[in-house]
């Protein structure tokens, strides 16, 4: 039991500390701080795992756009100190049990496999410039494809989202012609 | 450094990880929280991702751009779903998944 395990285990331990609290909190901010928390510690176990860049993404993306995100979703929503209706208690326990006995199935099935691999001799130090040079190429092993199909995706998405959020115009007339009308 | 952990208990987390993102699908009510939910669950499919490609393909790159596409389109999918929460807010006044009855039956 070296420095390295106890790290893993203590990573673990947030992340799904994090996780639970994250989905049983009864007030909806408190929710989505504790999802930070979980959220931080999978960063924490990127780099455990010395994938850097992938841990300064899920901070960029996660940690920085995402969550943001709900939180300022749940500012326009609703009242965030309220606490949210608790589920029915028969709905807690089947929940609880299914997920239970996902947990139990797969992980007997990973169990199996206990001890099947460690980490290979050879190292794997994926460094910036050659995830960038895959990224971009064109040969069999690039990935150019889905990188110009995810950029369209994300260009549809931005679109999007202004299109759904968007007040329809007849409805701004309205609420003004109100507004003359109340003064 | 790390010669411990086997890729096993990697996967244990992550599998603990996607069943507490289902439980929390379940019981929830509200809009918000499914999303986190849904969020939960996404990023523990990331962690397989990265771990296999760290444990047993550490030539090839593969697993890291899996990953990294799956967070660009998480981040499309939360901003898309969080336009369409705000979109039946405005209409419904509440985000309950219960109040949305309009295309039941």
């Amino acid at each position: 039991m070296n420095i390295s395990s106890i790290l893993f285990y203590a990573i673990s331990a947030l992340i799904l500390g994090a996780g639970v609290l994250a989905v049983t909190s009864v007030k909806i901010f408190r929710a989505a701080i504790w999802l930070l928390f979980s959220l931080i510690g999978i960063a924490a176990l990127y780099f455990w795992m010395q994938v850097e860049f992938i841990a300064a993404i899920q901070i960029v993306v996660y940690v920085g756009g995402i969550v943001v995100l709900i939180i300022f979703s749940i500012f326009l929503t609703q009242n965030s100190g309220k606490e949210m209706n608790s589920p029915t208690m028969g709905k807690k326990i089947f929940s609880a049990m299914a997920a239970l006995f996902g947990i139990a199935f797969v992980g007997n099935l990973i169990a199996q496999y206990e001890g099947f691999a460690y980490p290979s001799a050879k190292p794997f130090d994926p460094n910036v410039a050659e995830i960038g040079t895959q990224m971009l190429s064109t040969t069999s092993h690039g990935f150019i494809l889905p990188f110009e199909v995810v950029s369209m995706l994300l260009l549809a998405a931005m679109v999007g989202c202004i299109v759904i959020a968007m007040r329809p115009k007849n409805d701004t007339e309205n609420i003004s012609l109100n507004n003359n009308e109340t003064k | 450094m790390m010669q411990e952990i086997p890729l096993t208990h990697i996967l244990f987390v992550s599998t603990a990880l996607f069943f507490i993102g289902m439980y929390g699908l379940f019981t929830r009510r509200n809009l918000i929280t499914m999303l986190m939910s849904i969020e939960l669950m996404l990023n523990s499919v990331n962690i397989n991702f990265v771990a296999f490609n760290k444990y047993l393909f550490p030539d090839n790159l593969e697993g890291l751009f899996f990953t990294l596409f799956i967070i660009t389109i998480a981040a499309a999918e939360a901003a898309v779903a969080i336009a369409i929460i705000i979109n039946l807010y405005r209409s419904h006044h509440s985000i309950d998944v219960e109040d949305a009855t309009e295309m039941k039956y």
